[in-house]
């Protein structure tokens, strides 16, 4: 199965649920189940391209060291986290359903710590 | 999705969809609109007069860094005359403000900023740690919020400053505006959205951020590289607060414009005459001379509970029963330096 590396940072405040490291390259694959829940993935065996919704349920699954909730919500980011793709908002690309390429980088900033 | 280019200039690729108009912009007209409406918020509230002293509160956070970079860019930009000092309050929280007050330490460098800091322990003889030791978790953050309001004060009297602004920003005052309602506190919602606060005896406040998006401030603070400190208190958070942010975030996700929609709602409230009427009016604490809205400013009936022992004395009805039963105060507890205001005269002066 072929394989996607991607670069991963985390801001604001959010690195302190992944081991406290800010910066991550992970390789996950470049084809994932239609459902990117990994409870649903048995469902629905047809392929697509990994997106953001599937590397948040990746993160969680291989990286998250603690408190879930503050990650994910009602299956995706949760609000008050941005994420930008190659330095642009996720918003103009998609969001969660932006599939993700080679060598993307992917940052996930929270913005609910104090000021 | 291909790319877009921005809806401003027409020639860079869109990098930014703000919340508050849903354009799609690039990163310098992020940058320049950011800026401006910073700017216009100043000079439309006419914030600022030319020669003014303004200690910017300043705790390492995303808000008040990006506050000091913008309030210096906007200072030699425009020509404001301003004279521009960083002013942090060191509550006495190791692990937590320690460590933030390291990334004041170098927005000083970075900004070349004169910075005061001043220490609860120096004002009031307790850290935050010794009083979450007496007193637990639970209420530690009504102690922290009214401490810090007054040593932000002294702070600025100590640097004869004429006026504190502050990093609050759109997303902070739409929560203050939800808590007040649902606190049913008619006096703090009348007052929760002045840009401005200034009483007879306090030094000018106020929140140049008051438009400004939360996710736009730390959009600013990632593409400019600001360095900033990102760290939950290590004591309980506010859980009200916390509420009625998680309910702001989400109001904001189904809908950007509910911010600004609240703080406008907040805006417009008009307090009937007869409620006004039975507030309290503001006096000055007849212990430390701060301003105060009964005989004992808060910060002195704290402060009084925690030195006899008695620390939830000003929060719960019972515990101030049983520190009355005990008699008045007596002479070697520990109080307050009596606040001066910058070029006031003392009290003496004043009485004929």
């Amino acid at each position: 199965m072929s394989s996607i590396n991607v670069k991963i940072e985390f801001g604001g405040g959010l690195e302190l649920l992944f081991s406290n490291q800010r910066s991550h390259r992970v390789s996950i694959p470049a084809k994932v189940p239609l459902s990117s829940k990994p409870e649903d993935a048995e469902k629905s065996p047809e392929d697509k391209p990994a997106d953001i919704t599937y590397l948040m349920y990746w993160l969680r699954d291989n990286l998250l060291k603690e408190r879930e909730e503050l990650f994910i919500e009602n299956g995706s980011v949760r609000p008050g986290i941005l994420v930008l793709v190659n330095d642009t908002d996720w918003e103009l690309e998609g969001e969660g359903e932006y599939a993700i390429q080679e060598g993307d980088e992917i940052v996930f900033i929270s913005t609910l710590h104090g000021g | 999705m291909p790319p877009r280019n921005c809806a401003l200039c027409d020639k860079a690729r869109a990098i930014v969809k703000r919340p508050k108009t849903g354009q799609q912009i690039c990163k310098d007209c992020f940058f320049h609109v950011f800026e401006t409406e910073v700017h216009n918020t100043i000079t439309e509230a006419q914030l600022f007069k030319p020669g003014d002293r303004v200690a910017i509160g300043a705790s390492g956070g995303k808000d008040s860094t990006v506050l000091a970079y913008v309030m210096k860019a906007l200072n030699d930009r425009y020509q404001y005359g301003l004279e521009l000092f960083l002013l942090s309050i060191d509550e006495g929280i190791t692990g937590y403000r320690d460590d933030s007050l390291e990334t004041v330490k170098r927005n000083q460098q970075q900004y070349d900023m004169p910075l005061k800091i001043l220490s609860y322990d120096e004002l009031y003889g307790w850290t935050m740690d010794a009083i979450v030791s007496q007193v637990g978790k639970k209420n530690n953050c009504t102690f922290c919020g009214v401490f810090r309001r007054q040593a932000l004060d002294r702070g600025a009297a100590m640097l004869n400053v004429d006026h504190i602004v502050t990093g609050h920003n759109a997303d902070d005052i739409a929560e203050t505006v939800l808590m007040n309602i649902m606190r049913g506190d008619i006096a703090r919602l009348g007052r929760c959205t002045s840009i401005c606060t200034q009483g007879e005896d306090t030094i000018k406040r106020s929140k140049p951020f008051k438009y400004a998006y939360e996710k736009e401030i730390v959009m600013y603070a990632y593409f400019k590289k600001l360095d900033y400190f990102s760290t939950e208190c290590i004591y309980s958070p506010d859980a009200y607060r916390g509420h009625a942010r998680v309910f702001l975030k989400d109001l904001e996700a189904a809908r950007p414009s509910a911010i600004i929609d609240i703080i406008h709602s907040g805006e417009a409230f008009e307090i009937k005459e007869e409620v006004k009427a039975t507030q309290k009016i503001q006096q000055t604490c007849k212990r430390c001379g701060y301003m105060s809205s009964n005989e004992l400013c808060k910060a002195c009936s704290l402060l009084e509970g925690l030195e006899r022992g008695v620390p939830q004395a000003a929060i719960t009805d019972r515990a101030r029963k049983k520190l009355a039963s005990e008699g008045g105060a007596s002479e070697n507890l520990r109080t307050i330096p009596y606040f001066q205001r910058p070029g006031a005269l003392p009290p003496t002066a004043i009485v004929p």
